[in-house]
């Protein structure tokens, strides 16, 4: 998994609520075998015009959205099913967090095992921040994890919580696989046990 | 001993290793898998050159991506070929048994694991497929995971997870006629939106529920997630054990015996404490209906949809506004009589015999209306068979519906089942998402009684209306 320490970035603003996981990446496009390539497919439904091209009016095609690695997103973002394929497409576009005021469960958990930050912020911040993107789309925000901290323009400055063995894994580019792993014995006994 | 709630049973029960600051690492019981979310888990393995641990803790299905014609007119489109064909290679190269496509125990995963008798109380069963929650009904722990956590479960049996908080939504009181399992959970989404139940594992308790039916209580519990918890449990109890009884897999003998008096514990002690409650009461309920774009825009199938200012959260109206563009309605108008195009029976949430039963005595002596579409697709295999043991085929035939082949179908629109763009649909599954059941489609979610009369009448309908005539 790719580590993730300290990044600042300017920031997409979507402030819809409740952005379900069929919105992130439509089910059409789970047909797939592999993880690679779904960044085309991220926001498809909102993104592309029933011709296949862009739809101008969708803020990921915005220019000064180019190139942002940071999501702002409405409250309770990924709601819906468990596909991993959310968090991989918003990975493929280029995506390393996104703030927001809550998550659903299943998607904060998928996000942490690809390397992508759900960062939770109070509604205060959450709005401080959409209305400096949106006011500048160049705003550029800084999420630093080992402080577990978000900074804005004019010292705005927030902390998120990130449970400990989460946030080791993102900074250390582990895997949770390899610790499982370390238990074998553990789960041998805990097997006999109970047979 | 401290009085425990039915979930941190079932949790303590599982906690192989629990050190400090860490997840626990929690042992899985069973595990199931289908086409869409095992590739990439199944490579994970190849690639670490790990085995599957346990795979006669594994059982998988095809069900998402697979037609619901008859064989003579299967159309499967490449990726979905490619996709099927991996997991029959996955399944053979690792030893996990496979319910394929044409075998005759095929079915939607939420639908053959209860059937066949693989889902049993107290058990924790995962799947990458967030309506595991299904099989919380038989007082089992289940939930969603993503395909890492796939790979996890498959190479070591076990996953790593956080205890999460409780939640008894507590439903007592009698159902009305007319008014169903799916009117309950609906109403529960409506109540607490669909955040309301994040971090949160939900136990259903009441006379309400006590009264439910397995197939019921599967419905509550299939759509907990729609609410935002990742599972929802129910104490087993009678109910629970006759409908096991005999079933393939379920103990037998002494071992059924034992394994009775084991589940017959599985209960939330007295004084035992929730993190939250939420009350409902059954005899208020109403038959529901969805207007929006999320399972918690819903309301009494006779109501007026909100107007734009009841809501005083600007991102609420904003969501609000958002659904109603998309659905084309007219906040504050009611829905009662709102054209519709197709009717969907079907679903992990309500394709099981009973919901069958209940649509089928809607159609019986009556016919869809013109210009309305309407599919009716089993669970599973057994369910069609049953279904078709009853004439319950004809019925649906005769009133003009589909009768098609077992699979997740128009719930999720991968199979080549889906609505056209503006369509209005009246669905028993459990989203009603933008694009859910084809891209640019429109969705009502409702029970099967609900269902059927709009198939009738052509219109959204209080299907008390018909079953009083
Ligand atoms: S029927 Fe729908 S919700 Fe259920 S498993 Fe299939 S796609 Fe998922």
């Amino acid at each position: 998994m790719a580590q993730f320490t300290t990044l600042t970035s300017h920031a997409v603003p979507l402030p819809a609520e409740n952005v379900d996981t069929d919105q992130i990446i439509p089910a059409r496009f789970l047909k797939v075998t592999d993880k690679n390539g779904l960044g085309d497919s991220l926001f498809c439904d909102w993104r592309y015009l029933e011709d296949g091209s862009d739809n101008p009016e969708f803020v990921l095609n915005e220019a000064a959205s180019q190139g942002a690695q940071i999501l702002i997103a409405g409250n309770n973002f990924g709601s819906g099913s468990s596909r991993e394929h959310a968090p991989w497409a918003l990975v493929g576009w280029g995506f390393r967090a996104i703030i927001s005021t809550g998550f659903a469960d299943i998607f904060k958990s998928n996000s942490l095992k690809n390397g992508l930050l759900p960062v939770e912020v109070s509604s205060d911040v959450y709005k401080a921040l959409l209305e400096a993107v949106q006011l500048d789309r160049s705003t550029k925000i800084t999420i630093d994890l080992p402080t577990q901290s978000v900074t804005g323009l004019d010292g705005l400055e927030a902390t998120f919580p990130i449970d400990a063995f989460s946030k080791h894994c993102l900074l250390e580019g582990l895997d949770q696989l390899a610790y499982l792993l370390s238990f074998d014995g553990q789960i041998t006994n805990y097997e006999q046990e109970r047979t | 001993m401290e009085p425990r709630t039915l979930f941190q049973k079932v949790w303590d029960e599982h906690v192989v290793v629990q050190e400090p600051d860490r997840p626990a690492v929690l042992y899985i019981d069973l595990q199931l898998i289908h086409e869409v979310t095992s590739p990439q888990a199944f490579t994970g393995l190849r690639e670490r050159g790990l085995e599957v641990r346990r795979p006669d803790k594994t059982i998988a299905t095809m069900d998402h991506s697979t037609p619901t014609l008859p064989k003579s007119l299967w159309v499967i489109d490449d990726q979905a070929k490619a996709q099927l064909g991996q997991l029959e290679r996955n399944c053979a190269d690792f030893g996990v048994e496979l319910f394929a496509l044409g075998d005759s125990r095929n079915g939607i995963v939420h639908v053959i694991g209860p059937e066949r008798g693989f889902t049993q109380p107290g058990k924790t069963i995962v799947c990458g497929d967030s309506h595991t929650s299904t099989h919380g009904a038989f007082g089992a722990l289940a939930f969603g995971i993503g395909t890492s956590e796939v790979e996890h479960v498959l190479a070591t049996q076990c996953l790593l997870q956080r205890k999460p908080k409780t939640l008894e939504v507590r439903v007592d009181g009698q159902l009305m006629p007319g008014v169903t399992a799916k009117d309950i959970i609906l109403a529960l989404c409506a109540q607490i939106g669909t955040g309301g139940g994040t971090g949160h594992v939900i136990e259903f308790t009441g006379s309400a529920i006590r009264d439910l039916d397995m197939e019921g209580r599967m419905t509550v519990c299939n759509m907990s997630i729609e609410a935002g918890a990742r599972a929802g449990m129910i104490a087993p109890d009678e109910t629970t054990f006759e409908y096991l009884k005999g079933r393939e897999r379920a103990p037998r003998g002494a071992d059924w015996d034992a394994a009775v008096e084991r589940w017959n514990g599985l209960r939330t002690d007295e004084g035992a404490t929730f993190d939250k409650t939420v009350l409902i009461d059954a005899n208020k309920l109403e038959p529901m209906i969805t207007y929006g774009t999320n399972p918690g825009m819903g309301m009494h199938v006779g109501e007026s949809m909100p107007t734009t200012d009841s809501f005083d959260d600007p991102s609420q109206r904003a969501a609000f506004e958002k659904a109603m563009a998309y659905m084309d309605l007219q906040p504050g108008e009611p829905l009662l009589g709102q054209r519709i195009d197709v009717v969907f029976i079907g679903s992990c949430t309500n394709s099981r015999i009973g919901d069958l039963r209940m649509a089928a005595g809607v159609f019986s002596g009556r016919k869809v209306a013109d210009g309305v579409r309407t599919l009716v697709v089993p669970g599973s295999h057994d369910i069609k068979k049953q279904a078709e043991s009853e004439g319950l085929d004809q019925i649906f035939k005769e009133a003009g519906a589909e009768w098609r082949e077992p699979g997740c179908s128009m719930c999720i629109a991968m199979n080549g089942d889906n609505l056209e763009p503006g369509q209005y649909a009246v669905s028993t599954s459990n989203r009603n998402f933008e694009g859910r059941q084809g891209k640019g489609g429109r969705t009502f979610l409702a029970s099967p009684l609900t269902a059927a009369a709009a198939a009738i009448t052509g219109e959204v309908t209080d299907p008390r209306s018909l079953l009083l005539s």
